[in-house]
């Protein structure tokens, strides 16, 4: 594996929504969602594009980099659906930054992060390419039923970045799916084909809450169990675990089950909710800014998500 | 096996008084839906079991009869 992080950037709607502002459209209220989440507002697009949120995380990722823009070697988006059907959002992101080097999205969901950094550490190996920009960026905003309570309140839109080169801080890196489309999926349209006959659903985020729970917490139990077997090290080896964003209580309960200091699991999905694969480097983004990443210092990550995915690595922080 | 679920809910709700009948739902011991799946989740590590969790888990004896049909 030879990978460093050697940048990060956000792109961030203005809009914050605030459980109050959602509860005086949807039966629900500040308790209701604080409890059941741990989320108390969420950015959400109004004038801004999935490329605008991109651009910007680009680049700020591309200017912590030290790098131009012409330097990205290769540009990889991870998002479940951007701006366009075709080209895809990371060609979109290219032509706004003015960048010409190839560019493609991928979709694992809210492990896309993990993902992607198993496709960047493969081609930064090949030795083919130098600099390789992931952004993940969701607007989820665009695939809720905003009149059912159990699904809108739990979202929000962003977008996060990072520039990875050649180096040595990833030293474990796993991805995995184990397939049940039913627990957690967003239909695509269906267009007007007279030919069609699927019934297809339409385009919601659907999920079954208390399934989706108990998969989350198995799979971050299992994702840091096998990190710490491959790598031979103790969980009080770890400094930081970050966790998909994805509700508190899962996160509350992972803590629960490996009986670790909850002061090692970082949370933003107060005031973020959950972007899907944007949580994992957007919390990255922000604890770089606080300076609360220091240099050799061990970070464990790990994703879950549609699928179903999941996936974690292990970096010692450069 | 009802034993066994008082147990589990006494010590989640860290209350060892708690008292639990097959008729008390989980809405009257303030638990919500991630409350009782959490739980589910307990009892299947302790019993070695799967439970199928569904909507229609409301009490104590709607969780005892999933528990023993699994």
């Amino acid at each position: 594996m030879t990978l460093k992080i050697t940048g990060t950037g956000k792109g961030i709607p203005q809009k914050s929504v605030s459980n109050d502002e959602l509860s005086k459209f949807l039966d629900t209220s500040d308790e209701w969602i604080t409890t059941r989440t741990g989320i108390k507002s969420r950015h959400i697009c109004t004038h801004e594009t999935l490329t605008d949120l991109c651009a910007e995380a680009a680049m700020q990722a591309i200017g912590k980099a030290g790098i131009s823009t012409c330097e990205v070697d290769l540009i990889i988006c991870s998002t479940i659906a951007g701006d366009f059907r075709t080209p895809s959002l990371a060609c979109c992101v290219a032509e706004r930054i003015g960048a010409s080097c190839p560019a493609f999205d991928i979709n694992a969901a809210c492990t896309g992060f993990i993902y992607s950094l198993e496709v960047a550490s493969s081609l930064l190996a090949s030795g083919k390419y130098g600099s390789i920009l992931i952004i993940c960026a969701e607007k989820m905003s665009a695939h809720l039923d905003w009149t059912q309570r159990d699904t809108c309140v739990l979202f929000g839109d962003g977008a996060s970045a990072c520039v990875v080169a050649n180096g040595n801080a990833l030293r474990y890196l796993n991805i995995r799916a184990t397939p049940d489309v039913s627990m957690l999926y967003a239909a695509n349209g269906v267009g007007n084909s007279p030919y069609d006959t699927t019934g297809a659903r339409k385009g919601y985020v659907k999920m079954r809450g208390q399934d989706v729970f108990r998969f989350a917490v198995n799979a971050a139990e299992t994702e840091i169990s096998g990190a710490m077997a491959a790598l031979g090290i103790t969980a009080e080896q770890i400094d930081t675990i970050i966790l998909h964003q994805a509700n508190k209580r899962i996160i509350e309960a992972t803590i629960a089950k490996l009986g670790q200091p909850k002061e090692r699991f970082p949370m933003n999905i107060d005031r973020y909710g959950n972007i899907s694969s944007v949580s994992i480097p957007l919390m990255l983004h922000d604890m770089l800014e606080c300076g609360m990443i220091k240099r050799g210092e061990t970070l464990f990550m790990a994703a879950f998500g549609a699928g179903l995915t999941a996936g974690s690595c292990v970096m010692v922080w450069e | 096996m009802l034993e066994t679920i008082t147990k589990a809910l006494r010590d989640y709700k860290d209350d060892q008084e708690l008292a639990v009948t097959e008729q008390t739902t989980f809405e009257e011991l303030e638990l919500d839906s991630l409350d009782v799946v959490e739980l589910a989740m307990k009892l299947e590590e302790e019993l070695s079991v799967t439970i199928e969790m569904s909507d229609d888990i409301k009490s104590v004896g709607d969780l005892l009869r999933v528990l023993q049909a699994a």
